[in-house]
């Protein structure tokens, strides 16, 4: 999932509104395109943004529309908004890596937890089989060659899954095999699903 | 049908007094694409020169296509090699006194192909990876990249039903890497080769349908990807 959800939802709203006024549908439709790996953004979430942009001068009700369907109030950015977004873009985001992310607390709960190194390292190689299976999937999608912005959104997320796997590698590498221990057999978890087994020391 | 195209029973070699594999069984069949991943040294070139025929295990055996190549004399398993199997070595496989045209269509003549059509075909698979100015250059007067990615093309010539790839992109910049492992993966995905290819890159071991890892000459750990 390429994540979204820690840009400003104040700013991802105005750059939405940017290209013309809009109403709550057409923005998280708008928004949906521009992220196609992302979680879908959810219609409360949208109105709830536009309500407050609204309130803080960042955003302006420009009419209300009734085509056939439900009364859609349209948004306009104004130029606070826009003020407000150009700042956004100049500052730089800070730079992700500084707490702990589920994969370490994993690892060290299981080491801590007097479950041992066999037991982290069961953690650690069935972390790398669900990290190998997203980016081989992220990989697979299609679009990307001709859409720059999705392929940059992309590569974004592969090289994220690559730094953890190599986090992994080095784990994996660093934690000691049990003696006599046959190689872990080829099913790994469930596709999709990281999730802890039993923590057993041996399987 | 499903018989591997690649089969490793129980191989063990050690170099003097280095093990460098310890009871390795593999299997890969018609199609599919295996990575083989680990931290320099586990054994990966070691169990991919096994597995190519170019190094006979002093334990275990290893088969190709159905054929123990432990029952082929060395000009059997030549003709073997050279028809169905594609190899991309990690060091030092282009003929230094050749020409790129002439390193690529070497599998051809070497089969004894007509000199012009083996070029000719050799022309167009340099053109696949980009390389259709340097056909006339040696391998010293070309980049490291350059060089793998002649290699890659000497490997596809014969389309090959079992490809051994070794570390095939590591010279190459992401956009040489994405056509070179386009090729490698068009030649499992749409013609059926089995492939095994060696990386320590996570990003190239993500397009397999499996991982194989190996720690210190014996496999640690295997995934399904797919
Ligand atoms: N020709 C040789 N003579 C002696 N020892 C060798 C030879 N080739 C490999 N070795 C040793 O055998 C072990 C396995 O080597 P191998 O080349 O298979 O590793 P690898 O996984 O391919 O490493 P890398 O990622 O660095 O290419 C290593 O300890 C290596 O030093
Ligand atoms: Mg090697």
């Amino acid at each position: 999932m390429v994540h979204t959800q820690s840009m400003s939802l104040t700013e991802l709203h105005l750059a939405l509104l940017l290209p013309g006024p809009r109403h709550g549908y057409e923005v998280k439709k708008e928004h949906d395109a521009w992220f196609p790996d992302a979680k879908p953004l959810a219609f409360g979430q949208v109105y709830a943004t536009l309500g407050r942009l609204v309130r803080d001068g960042l955003a302006e009700v420009v009419e209300t529309r009734t085509e056939g369907g439900p009364e859609r109030t349209v948004y306009a950015v104004t130029d606070a908004g826009r003020q407000r977004l150009e700042e956004w873009l100049t500052e730089p985001a800070p730079p992700a890596g500084t707490g702990p992310e589920d994969i370490v607390r994993k690892t060290v709960v299981a080491l801590r937890a007097a479950r041992g190194e066999g037991a982290a390292r069961q953690v650690v190689l069935r972390q790398r089989t669900a990290h190998l299976r997203r980016m081989r999937e992220l990989q697979g999608l299609d679009g990307a060659d001709t859409d720059v912005a999705l392929h940059l959104a992309r590569r974004h997320a592969v090289l994220h899954l690559d730094a953890d796997l190599r986090w992994l590698d080095e784990a994996v590498d660093s934690l000691s095999r049990p003696a006599n221990a046959p190689a872990t057999p080829p099913d790994a978890p469930p596709a999709g699903a990281p999730e802890l087994g039993p923590l057993e020391e041996t399987r | 049908m499903n018989a591997p195209a690649v089969e490793l029973v129980g191989v063990s070699h050690s170099y003097a007094r280095t093990p460098a594999l310890q009871h390795v069984s593999l299997s890969v069949v018609p199609g599919e694409v295996v990575a083989v991943t680990g931290p320099s040294g586990c054994g990966k070139s070691t169990l991919l020169h096994v597995a190519a025929g170019l190094l006979r295990p002093q334990e275990g055996r290893a088969s190709l296509l159905g054929q123990d190549l432990h029952h082929l004399d060395e000009t059997a398993r030549a003709v073997l090699r050279r028809r169905e199997v594609g190899i991309v070595l990690q060091y030092g496989q282009l003929v230094p006194d050749l020409p790129l045209l002439d390193n690529v269509a070497l599998p051809l003549l070497l089969d004894g192909g007509d000199l012009a059509q083996s070029r000719t075909a050799a022309q167009e698979a340099l053109e696949r990876v980009g390389l259709q100015d340097a056909a006339q250059a040696v391998p010293a007067e070309v980049s490291g990249g350059q060089a793998q990615r002649a290699a890659v093309a000497r490997a596809l010539i014969t389309s090959p039903r079992v490809l051994f790839a070794d570390e095939p992109v590591a010279s190459l910049d992401p956009a040489g890497a994405r056509q070179v492992l386009g090729l490698l993966m068009s030649a499992a995905r749409l013609g059926g080769a089995a492939l095994v290819l060696v990386t320590h890159d996570n990003t190239v071991a993500a397009l397999a349908d499996r991982e194989v890892r190996l720690r210190t000459g014996s496999i640690e750990h295997e995934a399904v990807l797919r």
